[in-house]
């Protein structure tokens, strides 16, 4: 039972690794936590299930329209919502974000109601590719520990061997500095939210099969997403990693061994308790600011 | 004489009812260092946001080279060849010495989205472009002296070397005209000295125009062309340092009138 159950962590931990990754990306340029994010997540959702069902195209082709979608949406949210703003503070810039997610929310009921669709993916939730007596793997959990891996993987590649990546880690230390140094700091913020949301599209696309494609279906991913980022440090990618696996692992085991009824409540409680005892997570530095 | 390169005609800018800057008039020349003083708050650094895009002015003209680049956004003055310090460094503290200079190459690198997306693996042609400016980097590096501390991250070098590596970011940009604010406060004697040098090295070797922010009298005299006395954002006088330091409207300025009324 212990290995099922730490498949299911990791699989689940993985999608909020996702989330997390995706909430930590913005936060660290901006120190905008961006509530929006599963509504954008929700909405390339279900672009991928429009080019399904309606286009009828193949499975690759929609995810590729999908993640132009993604990005075009994270960099027009940045362009034409956020660049707008005139000097916010954090509680501006999170109203802004609550009021895109529910302009968002309000989209996708008007447009495809509240019906909970399906759909089908190459890889389904249903056929196992391995099983013991102990444990089964699905495709689908297969495909989501690959996916998350090879997700992360080219954002490491981004973000360490780009002159995009070095760019995007200037404007995190120094905006103002970045831009006397001819770097477009507003473009490549708007480039940081697109990317953003193409690492939120891929957790919305997998957490579909799973869940049912409804308006409401990325709230409870993006809650624990945010609980994973906070675990991590807010500030941290590798953090936001290791915060989804071990917010995975948690709500898992604890669902087993205490109650499975609580089980959603367990992202609240690392929220608070990490606020309570190390307020800069498990990765985050913590640098005081000299008087 | 030499030409103008950067040329400021009625440049005025207010916050609410305060004047910063009324209608200020000055020309900086080439291979010039040209210093401006005046007491707090008397308006030296917003000339500098004005000239380097942080603030837009609401009246007047900054030509550069002949070229009109008032109100244009930081980053593309930057790009037409203006580099500044800052009397508060604005360094990106937790990069190494040598990232710091390269970042301030970002913009003479090519810059489609092929380039910036490319991956700096060996050989490839990002590679090969990143080469030609790392050696550009290290050209500064060894004429600041800064080769002990290049992969050291910024933030754990002394105040001193930290100017320095801001000065060399700003040097990495190949600009044409440098706009130094305050480049000696917080120095000591020695350092002060070195600075100086280096100011006037940066001058002579590398034909960059030199506008200097700076307290420090002693440092105006020995350094400048020429001094502009600024006071409540309007030019007092302007000319050559002995003239500019020996003129009693600058001396009142400086030690305030209320002490020759009395």
């Amino acid at each position: 039972m212990i290995a099922q159950i730490l498949i299911n962590a990791v699989v689940a931990g993985s999608i909020y690794a996702l989330m997390a990754l995706a909430m930590v990306i913005i936060y660290k340029a901006s120190e905008i936590p961006n509530f929006a994010q599963g509504e954008m997540a929700m909405i390339s959702t279900y672009i991928t299930f429009v080019m399904l069902q309606v286009y009828g195209f193949s499975f690759y082709p929609a995810l590729l329209v999908t993640i132009l979608f993604a990005f075009i949406l994270g960099f027009l949210f940045e362009f034409a919502v956020i660049r707008r703003a005139k000097d916010p503070n954090l509680l501006g810039y999170i109203i802004i974000t609550l009021g895109f997610q529910m302009v968002l929310f309000g989209l996708a009921g008007w447009k495809w109601g509240s019906d909970q669709r399906t759909f089908s993916l190459p890889f389904s939730s249903s056929s196992v590719i391995f099983r013991t007596d102990q444990y089964a793997i699905t495709e689908h959990n297969m495909a989501s520990i690959i996916i998350a891996i090879l997700v992360m993987a080219g954002l490491y590649i981004l973000l360490k061997y780009t002159r995009l990546g070095l760019a995007m880690k200037a404007i995190q230390q120094n905006k103002n500095a970045a831009r006397f140094n001819g770097i477009p700091a507003d473009r490549i913020m708007g480039f940081s939210f697109g990317i953003s949301a193409i690492v939120g599209a891929v957790a919305g696309i997998l957490v579909a099969p799973v869940s049912t494609l409804d308006p409401t279906m990325m709230w409870d991913p993006l809650l624990k997403g945010f609980a994973a980022a906070v675990l991590g440090g807010m500030k941290s990618l590798p953090g936001a990693i290791i915060g989804g696996l071990l917010l995975g692992l948690i709500e898992n085991l604890f669902g087993y061994y205490i109650s499975l009824e609580f089980k959603a409540v367990v992202a609240f409680a690392i929220i608070i308790l990490v606020l309570f005892v190390k307020p800069s997570g498990l990765l985050g530095k913590h640098y005081t600011k000299k008087v | 004489m030499s030409l103008p390169v950067l040329h400021i005609e009625h440049l005025s800018k207010s916050f609410g009812g305060v004047r910063a800057l009324n209608d200020l008039h000055f020309t900086v020349r080439e291979k010039e260092i040209f210093s401006i003083i005046g007491p707090n708050g008397a308006g030296k650094s917003t000339i500098f946001n004005c000239i380097n895009g942080l603030y837009s002015p609401e009246n007047g003209k900054i030509i550069l080279q002949g070229q009109d680049i008032t109100g244009k956004s930081p980053n593309v003055i930057a790009g037409k060849g203006i580099a500044r310090t800052f009397q508060n460094l604005e360094l990106f503290k937790y990069m190494s010495t040598i990232d710091n200079l390269l970042l301030g190459r970002h913009m003479l690198m090519k810059s489609s989205i092929f380039h910036i997306l490319a991956l700096s693996v060996k050989r490839s042609a990002a590679a090969r472009e990143e080469i030609k400016h790392r050696r550009k980097v290290e050209e500064i590096i060894d004429f600041l002296e800064l080769q002990p501390y290049r992969d050291y991250p910024v933030f754990a070098l002394s105040y001193g070397k930290q100017k320095l590596v801001e000065l060399g970011r700003a040097l990495a940009m190949e600009p044409k005209i440098l706009l130094l604010d305050e480049p000696a406060a917080g120095l000591n004697n020695e350092e002060r000295q070195d600075m100086i040098f280096w100011i006037q090295d940066i001058r002579d070797q590398m034909d960059i125009s030199i506008v200097i922010i700076e307290h420090n009298m002693q440092m105006v005299k020995d350094i400048s062309d020429r001094v502009l006395a600024l006071n409540f954002g309007k030019k007092i006088t302007e000319g050559s340092p002995q003239e500019v330091l020996a003129n009693q409207e600058v001396i009142r300025a400086y030690l305030g009138d209320d002490l020759k009324d009395e």
